[in-house]
């Protein structure tokens, strides 16, 4: 297993408060790594650190071995594409205008934009399915049309590695499960996918590798099948459950035995 | 599909306009718009006669009253309104807010409160005195505000307002204390293109060309920087950068029009708002409009002020504010009908 993604003993911090003191972690390359923990467990600061948009205390983030810090940046950018929670659309815009957006690694101030650019967006555009939506302003859409519009924006940037901070949140369990099929599609077409999800069993289900986080720490991280189990929920959620295997996907699944008060 | 998931209904789609086109229809309006206002005034040159003048130069009283009074101001009304209104472009992007206005920034208050200190020390009476103090206001109001608001736009336009509530007042105060700077101030106070076609404008005209085309070079950061904070930095557009240099244009742009013509209000709010829905969020398409609709703006404004007075010139700024002020209710009242 490569990991040309790591983060080496970085030290957090979000504000005044301490997130991560010496974390270690390893992106495995072209997986699909989902983060999971506790609300608070430091989770979307990791993935933040990941991308530049946090700079560790102490320790290092690097990617090919060369600290992230030292890319300029849109040579990163290229490299590393990346969706906040709750990307706000500038008003007006319509679909086909933002997602070209995402070309703006590749651009230069001046030159106008290129036949390349054109068919990263078109791209873009089928794989995350907003074709149909290509004239219609992106204030316009529901919900669900406005996420897929947002990751083929970020899809349009090109770059091995897409990290997606809680794409699912706003969601209803049907686009859930459409956006999460997407994202293991890309990662079947060579991309690293990273994303920090909320619900342990869609992670189980779409993860090669999860990451198991709490109180800024690593608990456990690997296969979801291999590092499962009821004592590991407990320890991260403070959860008592059983895992039985999803009826689907044999993936484990966690019904949790908490009796109702 | 859940209720929450059905999408809005479609706005009514209309034909659009190519944005290249609308932006060659804009052109021509400006020269035409421009041709009539070096041909109207208390001697009317007839517009034949300015395109001749312009073109082919015969010497004659008219080619001398266009090329020396009436060119010169057509281009100061130019360079002026396409300055104020991308300064508004700027400033409205910027601070995420589509009521901002470059004002706000604490530029024009920096620029009169340096002006009445300048006449109450007896330097700044002659329109070349004014013309440094403006700036010199300008550019200090705009470096104490980045100072204070740092890299947040909320606390930038907090930190303008007060510092030009608080400079008003002690400038208003200096003012009723010394009657000699209340006159020089005066005049400066009346955002007014007339005369000051005849002072030096190399050195203000220079600065907004190379300030808009500087506007145009950011505009594609900027694009990038409406998609928030996060999703611009990744995207590798340099935030700090990227505002840092948005402010400084803002400050040049609107600091070297106000030096030259004064206070005018209204054009730097008003023109981005109509130019808005045809740019369709994009910043480059923004900015090329307002450095046209600017200028048509102020033209006609100018053309207004020489006009609507039979006795003589109103200033220009009365003129943008009574322009301004039904433009405004309209525009809000277009852009509300679209939000819901």
């Amino acid at each position: 297993m490569t990991t040309s993604l790591t983060a080496q003993g970085v030290t957090l911090r979000y504000g005044d408060r301490v997130v991560s003191t010496r974390l270690n972690l390893g992106i495995p390359d072209g997986a699909f790594t989902a983060i999971v923990g506790p609300n608070a467990c430091g989770k979307s600061t990791l993935l933040r650190a990941f991308v530049r948009l946090l700079r560790p205390d102490a320790g290092q983030v690097e990617l090919d071995g060369r600290e992230v810090g030292g890319y300029p940046s849109k040579a990163l950018a290229r490299r590393l594409g990346f969706l906040p929670q709750d990307p706000l659309p500038p008003e007006d815009i319509k679909v086909r205008q933002l997602v070209a957006r995402g070309r703006f690694p590749h651009q230069s101030l001046l030159a106008v934009r290129s036949p390349q650019d054109k068919e990263a967006v078109d791209k873009a555009m089928t794989a995350a399915g907003v074709t149909d939506l290509a004239d219609r302003l992106v204030r316009e859409l529901s919900g669900g049309q406005r996420q897929r519009v947002w990751i083929a924006m970020v899809l349009a940037q090109e770059t091995p590695y897409l990290l997606l901070d809680e794409p699912t949140s706003f969601l209803d369990i049907t686009h859930q499960y459409q956006l999460l099929g997407l994202l293991a599609r890309l990662r079947g077409e060579g991309r690293t996918v990273i994303t920090v999800l909320h619900d342990i069993n869609q992670a189980c289900r779409f993860a090669d590798h999860l990451v198991a986080m709490r109180d800024g720490r690593v608990v456990a991280e690997g296969n979801p099948s291999d590092i499962v189990d009821a004592t590991l929920i407990k320890d991260v959620f403070d959860l008592p459950s059983v895992i039985v295997p999803d009826p689907v996907t044999g993936t484990p699944m966690v019904v949790p035995t908490l009796e109702e008060e | 599909m859940s209720a929450a998931d059905r999408s809005l209904p479609v706005a009514k789609t209309r034909r659009q306009v190519p944005r290249a086109g609308l932006l060659l229809g804009g052109l021509v309006l400006l020269g035409a718009v421009a041709v009539l206002s070096i041909g109207i005034g208390a001697h009317s040159v007839p517009p034949a006669e300015v395109v001749r003048a312009l073109f082919d130069y015969q010497g004659t009283d008219d080619h001398v009253i266009v090329w020396d009074v009436r060119a010169p101001r057509a281009l100061l009304a130019v360079a002026v309104g396409a300055a104020l209104a991308v300064a508004g472009a700027l400033i409205q992007i910027l601070g995420r807010n589509p009521l901002a206005e470059p004002g706000v920034l604490g530029v024009t208050a920096g620029a009169g409160f340096a002006i009445t200190i300048g006449s109450a020390l007896g330097l700044a009476g002659g329109q070349a005195g004014q013309l440094v103090f403006a700036i010199i206001g300008s550019v200090a109001a705009a470096l104490l505000v980045m100072a204070v608001g740092r890299q947040s736009p909320l606390r930038l336009v907090l930190t303008g307002m007060v510092l030009t509530a608080v400079l008003g007042g002690i400038a208003l105060g200096l003012r009723m204390m010394l009657p000699d700077a209340f006159d020089t101030y005066r005049f400066w106070s009346v955002g007014t293109l007339a005369g000051r076609e005849q002072e030096p404008l190399a050195l203000p005209l220079a600065a907004i060309g190379v300030s808009l085309l500087g506007a145009l070079l950011l505009s594609r950061p900027l694009n990038a920087l409406e998609l928030g904070e996060s999703v611009a930095q990744t995207l590798g557009a340099g935030v700090a950068r990227t505002r840092t240099a948005t402010v400084i244009l803002i400050t040049v742009l609107s600091g070297a029009a106000t030096a030259v013509a004064g206070p005018i209000l209204f054009v730097g709010l008003i023109v981005p708002h109509l130019v808005r829905r045809p740019a369709a969020g994009s910043v480059p398409w923004l900015t090329l409009y307002s450095m046209v609709l600017g200028p048509v703006l102020l033209l006609v404004a100018d053309i207004g002020s020489r006009v609507l007075l039979p006795t003589g010139e109103v200033p220009v700024a009365i003129v943008t504010a009574f322009l301004g002020g039904p433009m405004l209710i309209w525009a809000v009242r277009q852009y509300g009908a679209g939000t819901r």
